[in-house]
């Protein structure tokens, strides 16, 4: 892939910010959008609004169809068995609080254990944490080695027959740390457990494939893999979202609602999932949005994708480690992470060295990337991280090092 | 009198354990607060004309060319806007 050919389709890149070109590296928490995105929502509310299903008129069956078409695209990007496992969410903040929720809420009780880890977003252990105090199950958190890397033994040893659902992340946000869902999964499942990976960081970089892995369920937000905010994927395999409570009620997840006149009160029945999970009117254009950003991604090629950012990492790597100040953290070994390079200078905090790149144009974020128990593992009180995505180069990284050089002198 | 408001479009709380608080001033009024803080404030180093460490009333802070500055050890947000109406006189 050529990055300076997919730059010409992001109009924000041609930015100047404190009189530098943009340089980009805040990927991890939010993505650019390409102009097919942004046409997208332009073009649904041009021409095409009106809110999705029950409706006879021609609008509301076009604004249906393309809503249902950007489901089934974004389905089969992650090879999903049909658009039925695929429910729309805010993104994958949401998609967990679902599971723990509706999953969770009915599934789960005194006696019981979730695994975690301590390399998870918040997002990844909040839910649980709340859910947990409601129900009064256990949570344990499988340890992290130093290097940001999930410790596979002692994740196997907290497993016991007490043990429900496993939740991980398939790449940390933090370190880029790549953990190998399948054999996860594999293990999990011979546990009789259930498997949730937080896809936040790996969907939109990898390829990433829910009958190969074997995950009964995905989590993925829209906005970091070029979509619009609001919008994201619970991929959660049939079976299991058949037998799942709705998260929460309204108007478009019920079949039926019956008001019965010897008990004075409403009889309800569900929807069909996905749309059990849908309450409400939809974020239709930003579905629609994400379906454009699945094709966009896909004509690329996610292993492309992957590929790009590897080698970026690798150069920015390079780079890094001829700064005599810049400590880098997480995994040493590349091939073991994706394109997020978490680091500290010696003597400065990250919201320093922040804010002098964002001095020349450059953005990175500073703080705990809502991942504070992995601080801890690294014993810092925060750090700086750098992210790449497909619009990046090799001469933004080369800037981003000048910079970082003239820090030290700091 | 001009008044915090004038100069001040956000105040952040920086993410860690540092507990940091980042000033942003208003774009087209940056260069007005830069110029009334270095006059206010004891210059104790500029670094390549892009931070400014000053120190106004025993707190040390660096403001930066690009409109932002970082407090390192205001207590509560009453001393920091108190600091900054004496600052930004």
């Amino acid at each position: 892939m050529d990055p300076n050919k997919v730059r010409e389709d992001f109009p924000i890149l041609k930015r100047a910010i404190n009189d530098n070109p943009l340089i980009y590296f805040d990927n991890a928490a939010t993505t650019q959008k390409p102009r097919q995105v942004i046409q997208a929502i332009i073009d649904f509310y041009e021409m095409h609004n009106a809110n999705v299903h029950r409706a006879v008129h021609t609008l509301s069956l076009e604004a249906t169809e393309l809503h249902e078409k950007a489901r089934d695209r974004i389905s089969r990007f992650i090879n999903a068995m049909d658009s039925t496992e695929l429910i729309f969410v805010r993104g994958t903040t949401e998609a967990i609080n679902l599971v723990a929720y509706s999953w969770g809420l009915h599934n789960l009780g005194v006696g019981d254990e979730v695994l975690l880890s301590l390399m998870e977003h918040h997002s990844n252990i909040v839910p649980w944490e709340i859910v947990s105090k409601i129900k009064g199950f256990a949570i344990k958190y499988a340890k992290v080695h130093a290097d940001g890397t999930l410790d596979q033994e002692d994740f196997i040893s907290k497993f016991s027959s007490k043990t429900k659902m496993a939740c991980l992340s398939q790449v940390s946000n933090v370190s880029g740390a790549i953990n190998d869902v399948k054999k996860i999964a594999r293990l999990v499942h011979e546990h009789h457990a259930l498997l949730l990976v937080d896809g936040a960081q790996s969907v939109p970089h990898m390829p990433v494939d829910v009958k190969d892995l074997d995950v009964d369920f995905l989590a993925f937000s829209g906005h970091k893999m070029l979509g619009p905010t609001g919008i994201g994927g619970l991929f959660g395999k049939k079976e299991l979202l058949e037998r799942m409570p709705p998260f929460q009620g309204g108007g478009e997840m019920i079949k039926e609602v019956v008001f019965g006149q010897e008990r004075g009160r409403c009889d309800i029945s569900w929807n069909e999932p996905p749309w059990k999970f849908e309450a409400g009117t939809p974020n239709i254009s930003g579905g629609i949005a994400l379906g454009e950003a699945v094709k966009y991604l896909q004509r690329i090629g996610m292993g492309e994708i992957f590929q790009h950012e590897r080698e970026l990492n690798e150069h920015a790597v390079k780079g890094l480690r001829e700064c005599t100040k810049v400590r880098i953290h997480g995994p040493s070994d590349l091939s073991l992470k994706c394109g997020i390079i978490p680091f500290t200078v010696d003597g400065l905090s990250s919201h320093d060295v922040a804010l002098y790149c964002d001095n020349y144009g450059i953005m990175i974020r500073s703080g705990y990337h809502c991942a504070q128990p992995l601080h801890q593992v690294f014993n810092l009180s925060s750090s700086a991280r750098a992210s790449f995505y497909i619009y990046n180069t090799r001469d933004e990284i080369d800037r981003f090092i000048e910079v970082l050089k003239e820090i030290e002198q700091l | 009198m001009s008044s915090v408001d004038d100069f001040v479009a956000r105040i952040e709380g920086t993410c860690g354990a540092e507990k940091h608080v980042i000033v942003v001033f208003k774009y087209d009024k940056k260069d007005e607060a830069i110029a009334r803080i270095r006059k206010n404030a004891q210059l104790k180093n500029s670094i390549a004309g892009i931070i400014f460490e000053m120190v106004f009333k025993d707190t040390s802070f660096r403001v930066y060319a690009s409109g932002k500055a970082i407090f390192r050890s205001v207590k509560d947000k009453k001393e920091l806007y108190d600091l900054l109406a004496a600052l930004l006189v």
